[in-house]
């Protein structure tokens, strides 16, 4: 089961024309994220770290991805490119039709607010804040007036099954709560895409199996989410692997011939 | 962020940490409370000498001829001395010279007074008092009602009549429990008759208004009040009081001219007698005013500058610590704008809470001081706004800097730091 070997072979026609168009050409709607040639170099006092070495990668509605790769591979770095944390050394990225890679810091906030939720491995929630608190944060941001945001962050509590949990501190609560709630506060904006770097990452393997059905059960439902883990069974879930090496694209697989390949 | 929901995050971040929000606030508290104290007492002697002191040591419209003045603010050179103590007394001529040129209505007081007068009574032992000889209007003057019995009647101003009225506190004094009026009291060896119990006037600065005797100027009084140079018809002060305020000014020239032409001084002389108003007496007061002004300002800039720097730094403080969370906000869409608006609110509140606790300590301390000491003390309503708003720019300017340096964080950097 050598996935490394097939390099982009199994990308569609489709794809490679979407990121292959010129410059600055709009893809059409149905692609929700497009990069083309994407390279993020990091300047480690004076030496130069290439973190992302041009990154052609399209991603439909709806899709389910996992990106796998080796420590050290770029996914992180693809993963926060993606999400609108960090901005391409070069490249361009659309995300659902708008050209953010050009974006400033603010707009680039909005972006992240209304388009974007990111599940991390480490939770990052707020430590002194409530589960319901935490769930309402993008709202905040969103402007959402206070009594809509908690019914909204409330719902976005009851998809994960968390609603008793809700005057609960993130101390008060398990890893597999924790990951929860931060799958709740990534949902409640309604976002675009959902991100997600290793989010089982810190989990046993009971906890991380809820998870995982957590997410698949929202792919289910078509919410577009992209994932990054390098456990092959958590890929497995996955429709579509990706998989990095040195900063490209080692291969691009779906889920049909992935399984063939598990199984051959 | 909506801003209820910055303050409330602020009142929680010092709720959680009170020790050291204590510590962060003590500047701005200091330099509030210095503020509402200092104003407050500044704002309490200002009523006491601008209502009080002017009401009942001289007199609305009023102003008084003496010989030479009789506060002064700084040094008096010894040749200014000699040139005083040369100067003629004022005397009962140039009240009647000066009354006769004045325009009718206006009413007119001669007094002289003694300090440390033996007085005893039936009813309780010696004590020495101050007496006052008076002729003229003098009550309608001091504006000194009689809360019991009757003042000098005016033929006992002209006759000298052994007949006396006595503040508040001296008629308790000798007279407790009985009623003063028709009682005899002895000034001096000479026995005299009560014939009024003036109104209770309050006090100055600490100093009862309420211990003195008044008596008519022709009788022996006069002698107890007597002073080395004055001949048999020599006064200490002359009060004179307008009808009216628009016509002091011409009265006090017409009364110049008068004095000038009795003392026969030529036109490049200068006046050998000294007339005050009410205002120039209080000219000393503006000068003390212009000082603990200057205090009110300085001492609470000080301890707000201070203030703002233990701000600052405990921002900043508090910025470093909270990098991770700036990174997770910022994560789910916080702008700069609204990472530097949670800050300045933090500060902000911050101070504002110091600002406050300043304020109710300045107010106590007033009390305190109005209470315990001579020091009069009047809060005055703009000083607490003041102290208030004061404390509220202070946390924005000191949080400008730890504000900025959180806004402008990368949200990648800041959320990997735990
Ligand atoms: N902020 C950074 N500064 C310098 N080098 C970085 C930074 N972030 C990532 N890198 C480097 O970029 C490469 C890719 O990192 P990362 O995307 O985190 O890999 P992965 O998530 O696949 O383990 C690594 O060599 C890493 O050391
Ligand atoms: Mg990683």
């Amino acid at each position: 089961m050598n996935i490394d070997a097939h390099e982009s072979a199994l990308s569609t026609t489709a794809e490679r024309q979407v990121v292959t168009m010129d410059a600055g050409a709009t893809p059409s709607e149905d692609w929700v994220i497009v990069t083309r040639g994407i390279r993020r170099d990091y300047d480690m006092g004076g030496e130069i770290v290439h973190a992302l070495r041009g990154v052609d990668v399209a991603i439909k509605r709806n899709e389910y991805v996992a990106i796998m790769g080796p420590s050290g591979s770029g996914k992180s770095t693809l993963m926060n490119v993606i999400g609108c944390l960090d901005t391409p050394t070069a490249g361009e990225y659309w995300l659902n039709g708008m050209l953010v890679s050009s974006k400033d810091d603010d707009e680039l906030a909005r972006v992240r607010n209304r388009e974007i939720g990111f599940v991390f491995q480490t939770f990052n929630l707020l430590p002194r804040a409530t589960a319901l608190h935490n769930v309402e944060l993008p709202l905040v941001y969103a402007g959402v007036p206070s009594a809509e945001r908690k019914q909204r962050a409330m719902q976005a509590l009851e998809r994960v099954q968390l609603a008793d949990r809700m005057d609960h501190r993130p101390n008060e609560l398990s890893g597999g709560q924790r990951q929860r709630v931060a799958i709740a506060r990534a949902l409640v904006n309604t976002p675009a895409i959902l991100l997600a770097d290793e989010p089982t990452g810190n989990l046993d393997s009971g906890t991380s199996q809820e998870i995982m059905r957590v997410f698949e059960g929202l792919a289910e439902q078509g919410q577009t989410v992209i994932m990054v883990t390098h456990e092959a069974d958590i890929a497995a879930h996955a429709r579509r692997v990706v998989v990095l090496r040195d900063g490209r694209i080692a291969s691009d697989t779906r889920r049909e011939a992935f399984a063939a390949q598990i199984a051959g | 962020m909506p801003l209820s929901e910055a303050i409330r995050l602020a009142l929680q971040q010092i709720r959680v940490q009170k020790l050291k929000s204590f510590f962060t606030l003590l500047g701005v508290t200091i330099g509030v409370m210095f503020l509402i104290t200092v104003v407050s007492i500044v704002e309490g002697m200002s009523k006491y000498m601008e209502e009080d002191f002017v009401g009942k040591l001289m007199g609305i419209n009023t102003f008084e001829v003496r010989r030479f003045p009789s506060i002064n603010i700084g040094n008096t050179t010894d040749e200014q001395w000699r040139e005083w103590t040369r100067r003629p007394f004022i005397s009962e001529s140039d009240a009647r010279a000066i009354s006769a040129v004045l325009p009718p209505g206006t009413l007119w007081a001669a007094n002289t007074f003694a300090t440390d007068v033996p007085i005893e009574s039936e009813y309780a032992k010696q004590r020495k008092l101050m007496v006052f000889a008076v002729d003229g209007d003098y009550f309608e003057i001091k504006k000194m009602e009689i809360a019991n019995g009757r003042p000098l009647a005016s033929q006992e101003m002209a006759t000298g009549a052994l007949s006396v009225v006595l503040g508040e506190e001296v008629a308790r004094h000798f007279f407790p429990n009985v009623d003063p009026v028709g009682r005899a009291i002895t000034i001096a060896g000479t026995r005299y008759t009560v014939v009024g119990v003036a109104e209770k006037q309050g006090s100055v600065f600490g100093f009862s208004l309420d211990k003195f005797v008044v008596g008519p100027l022709h009788s022996p009084l006069r002698r107890v009040t007597h002073r080395p140079g004055f001949t048999s018809t020599s006064v200490g002060t002359l009060a004179i009081q307008s009808p009216t305020a628009a016509m002091m000014s011409e009265s006090m020239e017409q009364t110049r001219a008068t004095m000038r032409s009795r003392h026969k001084l030529r036109p490049a002389q200068a006046d050998d007698f000294d007339m005050s108003t009410s205002k120039s007496a209080l000219a000393f007061w503006d000068k003390i005013k212009g000082y603990m002004q200057l205090a009110g300002v300085a001492l609470p800039a000080i301890s707000l500058v201070v203030g703002a720097m233990i701000i600052m730094n405990i921002m900043l403080v508090a910025v470093a610590e909270r990098t991770h969370e700036i990174g997770i906000r910022k994560a789910l869409g916080a702008r700069r704008r609204d990472i530097m608006n949670q800050f300045l609110t933090e500060s902000a509140t911050l101070s504002t809470v110091g600002a406050g606790i300043g304020v109710a300590i300045g107010i106590a301390a007033s009390k305190i001081i109005a209470a315990t000491s001579p020091l009069p003390a009047a809060i005055a309503p703009w000083s607490i706004a003041a102290g208030v708003l004061t404390g509220t720019v202070v946390g924005i300017i000191a949080g400008i800097y730890p504000a900025s340096r959180a806004a402008r964080l990368d949200p990648i950097l800041a959320i990997r730091q735990e």
